[in-house]
């Protein structure tokens, strides 16, 4: 068997840090996928990039900004259209625990 | 004059001189997709109201006289765009339901300039995909062949232009989203400079990859969406304020003597035999048009999938977050497969301990790919390159391993990761299967890329084919 | 024993419109999800542009902390999950912020950086069914955080160091910090240095949140460090990485307590914000805000001080004459005036301080007058007074028989008497004297 670069037990807690939940399915396949597309990486190890500045943006822009002037905000029932579940104009979510 | 044929001038001169409303045309492309779309697959909402009661109105102000630069012209709109009271599901269970209350700034300019919705089209879900095989409503069909995939993950869009159900349609490219799926359909697709077009109001994939675009049947169309679309977005704070010119200005000029550069490393193994045939027959023409073809060097050019598959996961990783069902859309529970797995292959990357090692070593070799193009366009003024390593492959053809469909990519990634304008062009047909090359430049040198497409283009014509 | 407390404080910046998106920031008691967008609602497609005002009131705030100013600096997304923030991720500053080190109060200040604010949520019981419910009003407003070394050494000292801050940011008119309405939000983190059979031993950090008063900030870290000594007198358990705790303020029971387990450190997977082009200051910019900052309080009175040879005059009266922007700008018009009649400037502020003038109404002119009439010598000698003084005890036999029964406060009554019939023109203090004196014999 190849040589897992990823394992099942680090594929159950990516999928808990993204709030994805896994059919059994995936969690089968995807340590082999995620492994295979991993190795694909390994192609950068043969370049040195250590003086070499990161590239994160490519348009070259700095310094844009908007004056501080408010504007029309959504009509509350645009706000609210889209969501499933609502009380008296707020979200409405299941009880969470503080932060 | 064949209704199926018309591409956007066609159609402009059509009502212009009246010989049929815009409520007719919009009514025949209505009843083609009714027609066709049921084998092909290219629409997810077909707006079959609004787009009669948008004809109506640009008759009526057709007669008065007024002018606008697409009054009356039907257009599809990938389903990745926000079109306000419209459904718009970026091809996903988890939008299914989602009525956007704002338009993209693109919608609003091509509504602005005129243009009639006709629907929205399939794509890969999110767009995450080359083949238009990701998508949760379906596969779309390539018109010319059934049972090949028309390219992805424009491929709603690729696939309405080229069945005819539509004269031309918006999309993507974040890895070549337009490009391919307009190379297999035998379609002029443009991916502008990043920041040219708006960004606002579509559904972000990978923020810093992402270009607005169209494919068309021409050049010209292409240049005359470009002229709506482009321009400096208050909204969007990655659009520079560059003038927008009048991209189809300069398309009757020669390019004798223009500069065109073959990277030597798009010309490796790798690269299906037709296709290379095809590629060489394309640059043949540019000589004829007396274009000097020089070989070029890309030398981080292997670099740039790996580049290009830990920078978008990544992004996509943060983008895909704020879809918890809570204010629009279902829950994350019905994300599908690829989005799940470049969610957690995004993540991955970004995490602690790998981050270095992941995504911070793609930032710095996306340098070098960017400086490899800056240096190149020294020597040359384009850049031409096949499309897609393939012919249009068969659906079912790449999905056994996910990296095998990302391979599709490896022409196309390029130019995202440097922020530069490509131009598919259809270069002929191999088996009944379109093949196409592209003609990358300069940040915002669109007007040349279309210069030289247009020339190339009247000598060719393969746009005339039909199936 | 040493305390060593840190603090990370968020202020909310007063602009008119939120951080990323131009919708109205002031929030407080608006009707709830009136004030979104596309933007601060994290609708598909949305994209932020940034506020202007926001950067310059966070330039202002660092530079009046005396922090380094970055020449480049740049936001990021700070990724997690939580129904409050609706993007999933938050723009912040990781790795550039727009000020680096400072000091203020004496604290080594660490960083100071710009981001926006979450949603609110409120916990509720609909149908029976345990709920929370969101406003995103509040989404996307601008907020700084100030993070401090930990060297403060103890709960006054923070408490005084947070005063004179939100002081600060209120001179400066980028926030009116106010904490009861959340504009101005302070979570300590507090570990002890405990000295032991000549070894030296470090207890777990522990950060406290849910704090909305300076007083209960004070209060929950003298809490806290009790709490830790037992703790380590208990288990012994030091400082070490990951074990950092979370700890809640429970203001029914005045105590802390434990939110989080092992803290697993968040992930936040920060990288730059794609969307939103880096921010690059020249020297001259830098300038022109610095000279445009409008001059701190502490500033002020310094230079008072120093000005009017102030070094023995009671810091107090000082800082009441400070906490009102009328009183300020009555002394600041008064004083040359006073100096030009020779009266002592330890007076004016008296005068205007001891709340016996109407700072918004009177003029410089009628104060000088009021002290250069105190100044005449007495035009009452002494033997008037004292007549005047028999005279008030013989009309005032009820106050006098109720001082002589004990209530000696009712003497300033009598002062008072005496002072309306002299016109003011009596010493107060003299004529107390001289009541004692007459009461005693009386």
């Amino acid at each position: 068997m190849k040589n897992k670069k990823i394992s099942e037990q680090q594929i159950r807690h990516l999928a808990k840090l993204t709030g994805l939940s896994l059919i059994s399915d995936e969690i089968k396949k995807f340590p082999e996928q995620f492994s295979e597309i991993l190795d694909y990486f390994e192609i950068l190890k043969q370049i040195n990039t250590k003086k070499i500045k990161a590239t994160s943006q490519v348009t070259g822009l700095e310094n844009v900004f908007d004056p501080d002037k408010p504007t029309a905000s959504l009509p509350i029932e645009a706000a609210l259209k889209n969501a499933k579940s609502k009380y008296d104009n707020f979200f409405k979510v299941k009880a969470v625990l503080k932060k | 004059m064949k209704k199926e044929r018309l591409t956007i001038k066609d159609i402009i001169l059509g009502l212009e001189k009246k010989s049929f409303s815009s409520v007719e045309l919009t009514q025949f492309y209505l009843d083609q997709i009714d027609k066709k779309n049921p084998q092909i697959n290219a629409f997810i909402t077909v707006c079959k109201k609004e787009a009669l009661l948008q004809a109506k109105t640009a008759d009526k102000l057709l007669e008065k006289g007024i002018k606008k630069p697409l009054l009356g012209v039907p257009l599809a709109i990938k389903d990745i765009f926000l079109t306000k009271g419209i459904k718009t599901t970026a091809a996903s269970k988890v939008l299914s339901d989602f009525i956007p209350v704002y338009d993209a700034t693109v919608v609003a300019k091509l509504k602005e300039a005129g243009a009639i919705i006709l629907g929205k089209t399939n794509m890969d879900a999110w767009a995450h995909g080359s083949s238009g095989e990701n998508s949760d409503f379906g596969v779309t069909q390539n018109p010319w062949q059934k049972g090949f995939v028309p390219g992805g993950s424009s491929s709603g869009s690729a696939a309405c232009v080229a069945a005819d159900l539509a004269p031309a349609a918006t999309g993507t490219d974040t890895g070549g989203s337009i490009r391919l799926p307009a190379s297999f359909c035998n379609l002029v697709g443009l991916k502008p400079t990043y920041g040219r077009v708006s960004r606002y109001g579509i559904i972000a994939m990978s923020s810093s990859l992402d270009a607005i675009g169209h494919l068309t049947k021409t050049v010209y169309d292409s240049a005359l969406l470009l002229n709506i679309t482009a321009g400096k977005d208050k909204t969007d704070a990655t659009t520079p304020k560059i003038d927008v010119p009048d991209y189809t200005q300069n398309l009757g000029k020669s390019i004798k003597g223009l500069k065109i550069g073959l990277p030597k490393q798009y010309f490796q193994d790798g690269l299906d035999k037709e296709v290379l045939l095809q590629t060489q027959k394309a640059i043949k023409v540019f000589q004829d048009l007396g274009a000097n073809i020089v070989e070029i060097d890309l030398p981080h050019t292997k670099y740039a999938l790996a580049v290009y598959y830990i920078i978008q996961p990544a992004e996509v990783s943060s983008n895909l977050a704020r879809y918890d069902g809570i204010r629009y859309g279902l829950d994350r529970t019905y994300f599908g497969n690829e989005a799940k797995r470049r969610i957690m292959l995004g993540a991955f990357s970004l995490s602690s301990g790998y981050w270095d090692a992941y995504y911070l070593k793609a930032m710095q070799v996306r340098t070098l790919i960017k400086d490899d193009f800056e240096n190149a366009f020294k020597k040359v003024d384009l850049i031409l390159t096949p499309t897609s390593p393939t012919l249009p492959f068969k659906i079912g053809q790449k999905t056994k391993q996910p990296l095998q469909m990302y391979l599709s990519d490896i022409f196309t990634v390029t130019a995202n990761l440097a922020g530069i304008p490509g131009l598919n062009l259809p270069s002929g047909f191999v088996n009944g299967l379109p093949t196409g090359i592209q003609l990358l430049g300069l940040q915002f040198s669109e007007d040349l890329l279309f210069q030289a497409g247009f020339q190339y283009e009247q000598k060719t014509n393969f746009y005339q084919k039909t199936k | 024993m040493t305390i060593f407390i840190g603090l990370e404080i968020h202020i909310e910046l007063k602009t008119e419109s939120k951080m990323f998106c131009r919708c109205q920031a002031n929030h407080f008691g608006k009707k709830p999800n009136t004030q979104t967008c596309p933007v601060c609602l994290g609708l598909p497609g949305a994209l932020p542009v940034a506020n202007r005002k926001a950067i310059e009131y966070a330039l202002m705030a660092g530079m009046s902390l005396d922090c380094q100013i970055a020449f480049f600096s740049k936001f990021d997304r700070k990724n997690y999950s939580y129904p409050d923030l609706p993007k999933g991720y938050q723009i912040s500053q990781y790795d550039l912020p727009l000020c680096g080190k400072g000091e203020f109060e004496k604290v080594i200040i660490r960083r100071v950086h710009i981001e926006e604010d979450t949603g609110k949520m409120i916990h509720k019981v609909v149908n029976g069914e345990r709920v929370s419910l969101i406003d995103f009003n509040r989404s996307g407003v601008p907020l700084l955080e100030i993070v401090t070394e930990p060297d403060i050494r103890s709960a006054k000292q923070a408490g005084d160091f947070l005063r004179k801050l939100r002081q600060n940011v209120r001179d400066l008119g980028i926030s009116d910090a106010d904490m009861e309405k959340g504009q101005m939000r302070c979570e300590p983190t507090v570990n002890l240095q405990i000295k032991k059979d000549g070894k030296t031993f470090y207890t777990p950090l522990a950060e406290i949140k849910n704090i909305n008063s300076f007083k209960f900030v004070e209060k929950a870290i003298d809490y806290e460090m009790q709490r830790q000594l037992k703790e380590f007198e208990k288990d012994g358990v030091e400082k070490k990485d990951g074990n950092k705790t979370t700890r809640g303020w429970d203001e029914k029971k005045q105590e802390t307590v434990l939110q989080r387990e092992k803290e697993e450190a968040a992930d936040y997977r920060y990288f730059p914000e794609p969307d939103l082009p880096p921010i690059r200051l020249s020297k001259q910019e830098i300038e022109k805000i610095k000279n445009a900052l409008p001059e701190s309080t502490q500033d002020k009175k310094q230079k008072i001080i120093k000005t009017y040879n102030l070094k023995d005059y009671p810091e107090k009266n000082l800082d009441i004459l400070f906490s009102q922007k009328e009183m300020i700008s009555l002394f600041e018009s008064t004083a040359p005036l006073a100096m030009k009649e020779s009266i002592k400037i330890e007076d004016v502020i008296n005068l205007i301080v001891n709340k016996r003038v109407n700072v918004v109404k009177t003029k410089p002119e009628e104060l000088i007058k009021t002290l250069k009439e105190k100044q005449q010598p007495s035009q009452i000698n002494q033997s008037e007074i004292s007549e005047i003084i028999i005279g008030t005890i013989v009309e005032n036999s009820e106050t006098v028989a109720e001082f002589k029964k004990g209530k000696e406060a009712v003497i300033e009554f009598l002062v008072g008497q005496v002072m309306n019939k002299t016109k003011g023109q009596a010493d107060p203090n003299q004529a107390r004297q001289i009541l004692r004196e007459k009461l005693k014999s009386a």
